[in-house]
């Protein structure tokens, strides 16, 4: 399932429901993304170093669903999945807060741990998705980076 | 043909969507950048440096090559940055 929303979600009723009445599911894995309040790279825990005040997320309607559809589905034709989830906010955030939460049930763990780490990856570079920081120093697109790509290529087929 | 354009391409261009009729000699994806970067400065600006431009035609990723024809949906946009 696919959502792409502006409003918070509840990570634990969320992946309640994935598995709420079935007892196919012995393995659930999940990942949150949320949003960070330091520029890279040097990084700050909010010690006060802090410089990114907000981030706003601008995607393209219509084809940020296709997308992820699209990976959902290759993701279901590699792994015998059970229940899958990806929800991906827009809109403007603040630190702390959460971005995309991507979940994967299977019958074993290990299949619903790739089919997550998958997801994450192909989504971060194949969703139309852009991420404007509102930072101390003014407004900064987010650029993409090449280790993301080197991520998502792990996941090609040779 | 309808141009959307996002992010930071947007902010160049200085709008998100425009309809444009190119000429019947623009019958790829660049060939419809060249022709696009000549209407404005900001269009010139956000499309300067090409390796930064991802195309989308009909909401699917395509390449410089791919043909662009009359009722398409053409969507330039920078790198993504999700997740």
């Amino acid at each position: 399932m696919i959502r792409v929303q502006t409003e918070d979600f509840d990570v634990g009723r969320e992946l309640a429901a994935l598995t709420d009445g079935r007892t196919d599911i012995g393995g659930l894995a999940s990942f949150v993304g949320l949003v960070r309040d330091f520029v890279e790279p040097g990084g700050g825990t909010g010690d006060g170093n802090a410089s990114i005040r907000a981030m706003t997320l601008e995607h393209y309607p219509g084809m940020t669903e296709k997308m992820l559809a699209e990976i959902e589905a290759e993701a279901s034709r590699r792994w015998p999945l059970q229940a899958s989830l990806v929800i991906h906010r827009h809109g403007r955030l603040l630190p702390g807060d959460r971005i995309v939460l991507v979940a994967c049930a299977a019958a074993h763990r290990e299949d619903a741990i790739q089919a997550c780490s998958f997801l994450i990856d192909w989504l971060k570079t194949k969703a139309p998705f852009w991420k404007l920081e509102d930072t101390r120093e003014g407004e900064r697109w987010v650029a993409a980076k090449e280790s993301d790509d080197l991520l998502a290529e792990r996941w090609l087929k040779k | 043909m309808k141009v959307l354009y996002f992010a930071w391409l947007r902010q160049r261009v200085g709008v998100g969507e425009e309809t444009v009729n190119p000429p019947a000699d623009v019958a790829t994806a660049g060939q419809l950048l060249d022709w696009l970067a000549a209407k404005s400065a900001g269009h010139a600006e956000a499309l300067k440096n090409r390796s930064l431009v991802r195309i989308a035609i009909n909401q699917e990723f395509a390449g410089l090559d791919a043909p662009v024809k009359t009722g398409d949906e053409i969507a330039l946009f920078p790198p993504v940055t999700g997740g």
